[in-house]
């Protein structure tokens, strides 16, 4: 399929993609780093690209509670923010997702106050990891535009019915330009189509009236939480056909995992978002030496695919994870304790090691990343080093 | 009572049947109950009118509406109806609050 090759910045590809997926309704709030987006967007829907109902709310619990309204009424609903504006969301955030309704969300990860920051880390979603939405974490403009497309086949997909949020990382890659490949928007509507109205419930349909949201006690509201487990459970499945369709459409075949020169890897970096670009430089530097690292990158983190990751690395001499968010007091950043859980009671699990990076935006380079693979050297030739480590901070 | 299982449940945790909250049984929750005296009754309705809940049965049928009793599978006991009852009318309340001897 014929594809346009064009420059944009991580916020520009991901507006371009939700415009191309025609949403019914857009609720946002600004927030550094997420604002360029939105001012995209509502570029696209002022010069009449678009026909969305913008709601320009007070605050971002608002925008998430007139998302919520909007995907009830059965419309397709988009939003986007960014740290803070997250964590002003979160009681709805939860909402949205309890109520299965398939919002798609720009999430440009920046750090939580305080002190107040603007730069990237993971802090403001890994917060939400557990609040039932699907979490995609994309290594660049590329992907994060690709996902902003697909991400409405897979939310909106009747076995699945859940939230979508769109990881990228503020700045870094929200702010940077890339040459990226993009569909026509008559291809990209082929692809995603209108919102199915035939499944779940809207809140317009007055012959069939519904009450959303009621009081939902010790009687039920456990077995409500066990089905939104369920269709956690089935969304992977979902997650697959989407990709295999939309690779067979653009040539750009994704997985939940990416694996980089893994097959006869002994050192393995996990990784997510656009760090994983910097660690592949580190890893082709050292191949050239003949040391047999590679890197495993996560892309979705919520359904974790922990088969795919247990399998990648089993057998391994020494797997180092990259986490750039800090769960204080806890062992180790998420993407440490889920990767290690993975790893349970298989008898060929490698030692795991957690390098806690980036936080505040502070730059991860390749000189950070090599320290990183000399010291899982030293754990693959039998060196102790503790469980919990830190990259590019003064001690 | 019986339950939905998980896999039957609406999508959601919506509730998709009006007026099913007449299935939940709130009459436990009281210490006191209303009594009504028919004979002090003077069917003003006040009860019926100030009554939080749907608890005060009413006979529409007729030419007057009366008041014909209390529906103690949802009464709370709250006692606001005994509050409201005019006793002046006859000199006697028609609504008395008892403790609820369970």
């Amino acid at each position: 399929m014929e594809q346009r090759y064009v420059g944009l910045t991580g916020n520009e590809a991901v507006a371009t993609a939700f415009k191309q997926a025609r949403p019914h309704v857009a609720s946002a709030f600004p927030i550094t780093p997420q604002t360029e987006m939105m001012h995209k967007y509502a570029e696209f829907v002022a010069n009449g690209e678009v026909d969305t109902e913008m709601i320009l709310v007070e605050s971002e619990h608002s925008a998430m509670s007139a998302a919520v309204g909007a995907a009830a009424a059965g419309a397709r609903t988009m939003t986007a923010t960014s740290s803070a504006g997250f964590a002003l969301m979160w009681e709805v955030v939860y909402i949205a997702a309890s109520l299965r309704l398939p919002i798609g969300m720009a999430m440009v990860n920046r750090a939580l106050s305080g002190n107040i920051n603007i730069h990237c880390d993971h802090s403001d979603a890994m917060g939400g990891r557990d609040s039932g939405w699907i979490q995609f974490y994309c290594e660049n403009a590329q992907e994060a535009y690709d996902h902003g497309l697909m991400c409405w086949r897979i939310g909106e997909h009747p076995d699945v019915r859940l939230p979508v949020m769109v990881n990228y990382d503020g700045f870094i890659i929200s702010h940077t330009a890339e040459s990226l490949h993009i569909l026509d928007d008559d291809d990209a509507w082929r692809f995603v189509g209108p919102k199915r109205q035939d499944v779940g419930y809207t809140l317009l349909d007055v012959e069939n009236p519904v009450t959303v949201g009621p009081l939902d006690l010790t009687d039920y509201y456990f077995e409500h939480k066990v089905a939104e487990m369920a269709a956690h459970e089935r969304a992977p499945r979902v997650i697959d056909a989407v990709y295999r369709e939309y690779g067979e459409l653009t040539g750009r075949v994704y997985a939940p995992v990416e694996r980089y020169r893994l097959d006869d890897a002994e050192l393995v970096i996990v990784v997510l978002g656009s760090t994983a670009g910097t660690a592949k430089e580190v890893v082709d530097a050292y191949r050239e030496q003949g040391v047999k690292v590679g890197l495993l990158k996560i892309r979705l983190f919520r359904p974790f695919p922990a088969e795919a990751v247990a399998a990648a690395l089993a057998g391994r001499k020494a797997v180092g994870v990259m986490d750039r968010s800090a769960s204080f007091g806890g062992l180790g950043g998420p993407v440490f304790t889920e990767v290690r859980s993975a790893l349970y009671r298989r008898p060929d699990a490698p030692p795991v090691h957690d390098w806690i990076y980036g936080l505040g935006g502070r730059d991860c380079d390749t000189t950070q990343i090599a320290s990183l693979i000399d010291q899982l050297r030293d754990v693959a030739a039998g060196k102790e080093l503790d469980t919990v480590n830190l990259l590019g901070v003064r001690l | 009572m019986s339950y939905i299982p998980t896999r039957e449940l609406a999508e959601g945790g919506i509730i998709t049947r009006a007026g099913n909250s007449v299935e939940y049984k709130t009459g436990d929750w009281r210490t006191e109950k209303p009594v009504w005296v028919e004979e002090n009754c003077i069917h003003c309705l006040f009860c019926w009118i100030y009554c939080p809940d749907d608890a005060v049965l009413i006979d529409t049928s007729g030419e007057k509406t009366r008041m014909t009793g209390f529906n103690y599978d949802h009464c709370k006991g709250c006692g606001i109806c005994a509050h409201h009852c005019p006793p002046a009318a006859k000199g006697k309340a028609a609504i008395v609050m008892v403790r609820d001897e369970k």
